[in-house]
């Protein structure tokens, strides 16, 4: 604090040599930089790693809401919900769920990024509008998808009627297998802006006249696509998608708004179980089930850390 | 470029017109689809027999609606309140914690760069339980301040990586010479660093209004009574009734919810767009 304190204004400026100046802005600099960092730290400590720490405490015990008494019972809820038809059910389903809407965001995403970033008229005006889903709530676009699935009035179920291809209305969020695809295809359309804009920022690093000169020598759209594009856009692409898969797997407000994990428990990832399992006040459980995420997270984002130190 | 002609244009309809066409339709259906419903009378809104995709009479019955028979104004004040709240703390924690990281050198730096990124990779799902917990010992259940001090722990990383990225994008040189002019520290930061940060600052700023507005999971689980939800978590439970005539004002309330994102990104997108990949791949 006394270095921050010897230099407020209107106290003379001490002529120093060159080798001085540095030396002390040096010195002077970690305790400033750790001052500056405190706020920051604090927050995240108080708000992020201590409660991740009384998570783990709080799942090993037999914690009830409402209840003052808790047991220690070591790993006993996690060992109860490998047993769990739901819990695994859950693990399946986020598994679906991830390579079920990866993918496609990915190659859509990449598709919508080659397009944009072409010269048109007004490609400023669509790069916004098309960049909206990703923008807006999800609870709130999850709301337009419940009412695009709704049992009676959706409008897919409508024209497929009206063209004859059905004669009966689409269960899309009744049956389990027609939820989880209703999910999927709500949560690509959420994803497909986010990897677009991401690669085509990537895009805007490609040398334009490598791509012509390519063009001149022969090389195809396909060939140019990958000898001259993909080596540019390789390392945000996989930054995308390592981000999206994390997002993915730790979803909730698409799935609380569309079916709540039903029908009958057969739509549930781990936040959605987990909530439900608090509002039984198992809450001992729930940060059990929650915290089962933790290892696959702990993956993703080491490699994550490695490919955007790699950008450096 | 030598490509002239009818494969030139060929090409022009393959490869831009009609994908982008078939996005259109795909990304923006789903608005289209909440305004006109927002629009549409119950009669025509519950009528099959009509076509659902078209607007034949217009009412803002369900606007009306939604402001005189529900809580929606309160929602969107309390929105404004955690969002502006929790964007104002994270903002000013961040800009200290990104110059630190952007600009001094010092033993554990590298670390800490990384362990703020890490944080942002923590998802809210695998932490709801404990904070629950945590904001009812400390007293601040259906508080702002509950939001108003969880919300930071995803918006601090993001933006101070991002201010981390853009600080080093600014010379160094102009800061030396201020401070070999005799400023401080603080000085220097202030007049020589934060105005050219601007962007870099208004782009984290309008990152931050826009996670804190769209978050749900701890809404829902910390500002659970009534009065107090915010405007995605109260539409949601709220809104949603066992009749079927709540659509049309489900869809504007829908509408409205999404207006503030909507317009504190169409002034910046162009910030918004490199800020959101700036925060991820610059560091």
């Amino acid at each position: 604090m006394s270095i921050i304190t010897t230099e407020q204004p209107g106290q003379p400026v001490v002529p120093h040599t060159r080798e001085n100046f540095f030396v002390r802005l040096v010195r002077r600099e970690s305790s400033l930089a750790w001052l500056f960092l405190a706020p920051a730290l604090i927050i995240l400590v108080v708000f992020m790693a201590y409660p991740f720490g009384y998570g783990i405490y709080i799942s090993t015990t037999d914690a009830m809401v409402g209840f003052a008494g808790k047991n220690f019972v070591w790993l006993e809820n996690y060992q109860r919900l490998l047993d769990d038809p739901i819990f695994r059910k859950t693990v399946r389903n986020t598994f679906i769920y991830g390579f079920g809407t990866v993918p496609f965001k990915l190659v859509l995403g990449l598709a919508l990024a080659l397009v944009l970033n072409q010269t048109f008229r007004f490609s400023r005006v669509f790069r916004a509008f098309l960049l909206l889903p990703w923008i807006v709530p999800t609870a709130i676009s999850s709301l337009a998808f419940l009412m695009l699935y709704n049992g009676v009035l959706s409008p897919v179920s409508w024209v497929l009627v009206d063209w004859g291809i059905i004669s009966d209305n689409i269960n899309f969020l009744g049956d389990p297998v027609n939820a989880i695809v209703s999910l999927c295809v709500a949560n690509i359309w959420r994803g497909v802006p986010f990897f677009g804009i991401s690669i085509l920022a990537g895009l805007q690093a490609v040398p334009d006249e490598l791509n012509e000169a390519a063009a001149l020598d022969g090389a195809s759209v396909w060939q140019r696509f990958w000898a001259v594009t993909w080596p540019v856009i390789r390392n945000i692409t996989l930054i995308a998608t390592l981000f999206s898969i994390i997002w993915t797997f730790a979803d909730f407000q698409l799935i609380y708004v569309l079916t709540k994990g039903g029908p009958a428990n057969s739509t549930h990832v781990f936040g959605t179980y987990s909530y439900q399992t608090l509002g039984q006040t198992f809450i001992g459980d729930a940060a059990a089930i929650s915290l089962y995420m933790f290892p696959i997270l702990a993956v993703l984002a080491v490699m994550l850390l490695r490919y955007v130190r790699h950008d450096d | 470029m030598a490509m002239v002609g009818s494969n030139a244009k060929r090409n022009r309809w393959l490869g831009l017109y009609i994908p982008l066409s078939m996005f259109m339709v795909f990304l923006l259906f789903p608005f289209y689809w909440m305004l006109i419903v927002s629009l549409k009378p119950n009669s025509e809104l519950l009528d099959t027999s009509v076509n659902p995709f078209l607007l034949f009479s217009v009412t803002l019955d369900h606007y009306a609606y939604l402001f005189t028979d529900t809580d929606f104004v309160r929602y969107t004040i309390n929105t404004f309140v955690v969002t502006i709240g929790s964007t104002a703390l994270a903002l000013v924690t961040s800009i200290f914690a990104g110059y630190a990281l952007g600009r001094f050198r010092f033993r554990g730096g590298t670390l800490m760069g990384a362990l703020i990124f890490l944080c942002y990779l923590v998802p809210p799902t695998l932490l709801f339980i404990p904070l629950s917990q945590i904001v009812a010992d400390l007293g601040l259940y259906n508080s702002y301040w509950s939001l108003i001090l969880t919300y930071p722990t995803f918006l601090i990383p993001f933006a101070s990586w991002l201010l981390m990225g853009y600080f080093r994008t600014i010379a160094i040189d102009l800061e030396h010479a201020a401070l070999v002019d005799g400023a401080t520290r603080l000085q220097a930061m202030r007049h020589v660093v934060l105005p050219l940060a601007m962007p870099g600052i208004l782009s984290a700023g309008i990152f931050c209004f826009t996670l804190g507005w769209n978050e749900f999971l701890y809404a829902l689980v910390f500002m659970s009574s009534g009065e107090m939800k915010t405007v995605p978590v109260g539409v949601v439970t709220d809104l949603i009734r066992a009749d079927v005539y709540f659509w049309g004002s489900l869809m504007a309330a829908g509408i409205l919810g999404s207006v503030p994102v909507a317009v504190a990104y169409s002034f910046f997108v162009d910030n918004y767009i490199s800020g959101m990949t700036a925060g991820a791949t610059k560091g």
